[in-house]
């Protein structure tokens, strides 16, 4: 099948759905690919290295979007601004198209597909389940947006990050808040952290402040009596209760005024994102400080957030870009592409270049929004991997409860000391001198032997062994004694006992000695 | 030569053989140890030869001199990764020897009466008996080291009743012999040496492949004990003193072997680890076929050249695949390169006790970064990449986490704390146990498919 990359037309977007690299591995699973010349120009891939890398460069979109099976693209698909199309009125049945789509929030467009027999699978519908992590766009582009909104605030905030003590006096470290601990939370989290500020994270979901202290950041907590738990269905933060949202509100109230740079990264899927920075707060925060509003797109966290604009009020510099990650759209289209590669790999078990919509995969059906001409979104709820919660805590009282073991009776280890002496009586009893002289000595070995080896070095367990074995044919001296016997057969017999003794002892030592010589520091 | 002197040789050189044993302790006295061996054997067998031998000195020098020549030339050609296959084939020759030694004796020795002559009766006959065993078992042990029979159990229906005859018969023709030793006993003592021939054999064929370690470490003990058997038959306090540590020595080793895997001896060496696993059912796949992550080799070297902790962690398909010299020729080139690379290794990892540390000091990997299990485990939460070389058991989470697996509560190495692992191996296959790996489905896990060696080749290339 023939994949086809358009141009993004979407103002600002910098971003491209495939990179070179990809491209050569996409190729492995069967598929010829045509791109859009100059798809990838703004994220610094020039159509000379995807020709190198077995890509067809194509001038003209309308035949791109006719000619290919299936569509790559990083935006829904949106009007052109010279051509004025919008590529999926040009599909017909059977063609695929795979992209961002935000089935929510653009039922026209699903319909539009639909209508065009055409199947579409979104990025941003794979569900969040640890075997598609390879394929969560979402999560790769906001780990990205959320380094990048610390290099924003950075860029706007007139001060250090780190702090110093210099021979020109104290500087004192950025305090940040980081709101919502998601992918793009920690990632900020990480980011600011390594430029040395102080960094502080909030997030609803209670099971987060793990990872969050995991990154060496302070996790705020509420003080709030209900233990509430914020966690959503699919790893998503839900809404609250007023009760909860009321704590919440004084707690980043109280912290607005002390810290220099806030990231809100608080979204609610299929929702508007919640106002958690109020105009009050905004006033009360220092001069100079910084807003990083990563919700911008969905409304923003902050009340006064321009989506894609920087804007200044009360001294506090609030930046709303919706766009972060076309920001850095070289490493973004990289981790974008492999995700597609990931998808398309799932997609195309059997490496021929021909892909699958299998409905019975959990992945596929949870990214397959359009099928064969009807809309398929939303998805069956997606399954709970962990088990019930009561369920754990029976386990976990089960595994608490003391297992009773009877103590052993005091005078027990008197029982194998009284069987070992009762029998050394009986024999000593019997047993002529010698046989006694002789046991001594064996005893005394055996405890010689259990002292000696348990010094032994793991690491040399071979050589002990193969030392071991060449002194164990010690035995030979049984042989020399009888050697010099008249009987023939005790000659033959002693004799092939040294012949084959000698092997043992020159061969074991031998090869201790080599073994020993290769250990070395 | 008096026999005062003889003695006192003897003492000599039982000191030394001690100080043999005691100098592997540590890398840098071990060699100085194995001199002393070699000094305590050369008098002992120096000092017998001009005190006791009186006749027959070309049969003697005879059979030193070409089993000597033998030995050497075997000793110099083993590969390392056959050294278990070479220690077992030596432990058969000091069983045999124990046979040939005691029937000697039997058909020629002082007259003797009373007590003296039962005891004497019983300790040849036990000397026979368990060098006859360590004989058949240490062939046995052999084949199937080197691969020339499977290493899969032999498990014959009623074998423990089968064992139990065999036990039964030997006892009862132990105590005939105590009577009719004194008038040759020839017939006893020929069914007996054929039992215990018979249930050498059989004892061996019943333990699997991953066992081997024990069993290597206990024919190692039973060796020596056949030797002081010989001791008390022929009244020698050097053999008893050499056969007591030789044998205390190979048992501890088997302990050892035996805690490392959680087993109780006797269940390595009458149960068979199969036998467990069906009691519970067939072990299930541990995870789903999509949670594996593969790599390529050109991946694996950018995870290696991006760390700054590597941890190695070989298993006995390092040995198969004789990639240690590409692994050292890896660990340099990291090395140079300012990460530090350590290797981590489980007591049984290989076919008998200490194999892998053989194989990466013959590939000269300096033994300081050489780690045992117990030193390392608790690192690993700082280790960047850990490497798993052809193992699977000895690096199965199973062990700690699922508490009927036939593996719960063996120690275990554990890289799934640390940040990421790569997993090299051939296929999705178990390992000896025969029990899934959750390993290889964990979130961090990346597995390398294909041989070792060409894969390592493959890594090597790609970071230099």
């Amino acid at each position: 099948m023939r994949i086809g990359v358009p141009r993004e037309n979407e103002e600002g977007e910098k971003r491209v759905a495939l990179t070179p690299d990809v491209a050569v591995k996409m190729q492995k699973l069967g598929f010829d690919i045509s791109m859009e010349s100059g798809a990838g120009a703004d994220a610094s891939y020039a159509d000379e290295e995807y020709e190198k890398a077995g890509v067809e460069i194509i001038k003209d979109p309308k035949e791109l979007w006719g000619n290919s099976d299936i569509i790559l693209k990083v935006r829904p698909p949106k009007a052109h601004p010279e051509l004025g199309f919008n590529g999926v009125e040009l599909m017909k049945k059977d063609q695929t198209i795979i992209s961002f789509l935000y089935p929510a929030m653009n039922p026209e467009m699903l319909q539009e597909m639909a209508d065009h027999g055409i199947n579409a699978l979104a990025m941003d519908s794979v569900p969040r389940i640890s075997r598609a992590q390879k394929m969560d766009a979402l999560s790769s582009m906001a780990n990205i947006a959320g380094y990048r909104a610390v290099v924003e605030a950075a860029q706007h905030f007139g001060r250090f990050f780190t702090g110093q003590i210099t021979a020109a006096g104290r500087i004192n470290p950025a305090k940040v808040l980081v709101i919502g601990a998601g992918v793009a939370g920690l990632a900020a989290i990480g980011a600011a952290k390594g430029m040395g500020a102080i960094v502080r994270a909030f997030d609803t979901r209670p099971e987060v402040k793990e990872q969050v202290e995991s990154m060496d950041a302070e996790f705020l907590m509420l003080d709030f009596e209900d233990d509430e738990d914020g966690s959503g269905s699919g790893g998503y933060a839900k809404t609250m209760s007023p009760e909860f949202i009321k704590a919440e509100m004084d707690l980043f109230a109280a912290q607005a005024a002390e810290v220099d740079i806030i990231i809100t990264t608080a979204l609610i899927p299929g929702k508007e994102a919640p106002e958690l920075i109020t105009e009050r707060m905004v006033a009360n925060m220092k001069p100079g400080s910084v807003i990083v509003d990563l919700a911008a797109e969905a409304g923003g966290n902050c009340k006064l957030t321009v989506a894609n604009e920087v804007v200044k009020k009360h001294d506090v510099t609030i930046i709303g870009y919706t766009n972060l990650p076309s920001r850095l759209a070289a490493q973004s289209s990289q981790l974008y592409a492999t995700n597609m590669l990931n998808l398309l790999t799932e997609l195309c078990p059997e490496k021929n270049g021909e892909i699958d919509i299998n409905m019975e995969d959990e992945v596929i059906r949870g990214a397959t929004v359009v099928k064969e001409g009807s809309i398929t979104w939303p998805p069956p709820a997606p399954r709970i991997s962990l088990a019930p919660k009561e369920d754990v805590g029976l386990k976990a009282k089960q595994a608490l409860e003391p297992v009773v073991e009877k103590p052993p009776h005091p005078l027990a280890f008197l029982i194998p000391l009284l069987i070992v002496g009762g029998a050394l009586f009986g024999l000593g009893s019997v047993a002529p001198p010698e046989f006694i002289g002789h046991l001594t000595v064996f005893v005394l070995s055996c405890f010689i032997g259990y002292m000696v080896i348990w010094g032994v070095s793991h690491s040399l367990h071979t050589p002990l062994m193969s030392v071991t074995n060449a002194i164990s044919s010690i035995i030979v001296i049984g042989a020399l004694i009888q050697i010099s016997s008249d009987n023939p057969v005790v000659m033959a017999l002693s004799g092939l006992a040294v012949f084959i003794t000698s092997i043992n002892i020159v061969g074991g030592f031998a090869v201790t000695q080599r073994m020993l010589r290769m250990f070395r520091k | 030569m008096t026999s005062g002197i003889i003695t006192a040789s003897y003492i000599a050189a039982s000191a030394l053989f001690i100080m043999a044993l005691g100098g592997l302790a540590h890398q840098e006295s071990a060699r100085r140890g194995n001199f002393y061996g070699m000094l305590g054997m050369a008098i002992a067998v120096g000092v017998t030869i001009v005190g006791l031998v009186s006749n027959n000195y070309g049969l003697l020098v005879g059979g030193i001199v070409v089993g000597g020549i033998i030995g050497y030339i075997l000793a110099q050609r083993v590969e390392m990764t056959s050294m278990p296959e070479l220690v077992a084939i030596l432990h058969s020759l000091v069983g045999l020897a124990a046979v040939f030694v005691g029937w000697a004796n039997a058909l020629e020795h002082a007259p003797l009466t009373g007590v003296a002559q039962s005891i004497h009766a019983v300790e040849t006959y036990l000397g026979i008996l368990i060098g006859a065993m360590t004989f058949s078992g240490s062939v046995m042990a052999y084949l199937k080291l080197s691969g020339k029979i499977g290493g899969r159990p032999l498990q014959l229906p009623g074998r423990h009743l089968f064992n139990i005859a065999l036990g039964v018969i030997a006892i009862y023709f132990m105590i005939q012999y105590m009577d009719t030793a004194a008038t040759g006993g020839v017939f006893e003592l020929t069914v007996m040496t054929i039992i215990a021939l018979i249930f050498g054999v059989h004892m061996v064929a019943a333990i699997g492949g991953a066992d081997m370690p024990v069993v290597v470490s206990m024919l190692n003990s039973y060796s020596g004990w056949a030797a002081a058997a010989m001791g008390f038959m022929l009244g020698n306090d050097l053999l008893i003193v050499v056969g007591a540590l030789v044998g205390s020595s190979g048992a501890i080793l088997s302990y050892i072997m035996c805690k490392a895997m959680n087993r109780k001896f006797l269940n390595v060496i009458f149960g068979g680890i199969g036998q467990k696993a069906s009691s519970g059912g067939p072990a299930g796949p541990a995870g789903n076929a999509e949670d594996i992550r593969s790599v390529e080799s050109d991946e694996a070297a950018d995870m290696l050249l991006n760390a700054k902790e590597v941890m190695i962690l070989p298993g006995y398909g390092m040995a198969v695949a004789q990639a240690q010299h590409t692994v050292f020729e890896i660990t340099k080139k990291l090395r140079d390169k300012g990460i530090n690379v350590r290797f981590g290794i489980h007591p049984v990892a290989g076919r008998m006790p200490g194999h892998m540390n053989v194989l990466l000091a013959e590939a000269k990997v300096p033994y300081d970064i050489v780690y045992e299990m117990e030193e390392i485990n608790e690192d690993f939460p700082n280790v960047d990449v850990s490497i798993v070389i052809g193992a699977n058991d000895i690096v199965n989470p199973a062990a700690q986490e699922v508490p009927d697996s036939p593996i719960a509560g063996m120690p275990v190495l554990e890289p799934w704390n640390g940040k990421q692992t790569i997993v090299m191996k051939r296929s999705m296959g178990t390992g000896y146990a025969g029990v899934d790996n959750p390993l290889f489905y964990k979130e961090n896990t990346r597995m390398l498919f294909g041989d070792a060696k060409e894969r390592l080749d493959q890594i090597l290339k790609a970071i230099s």
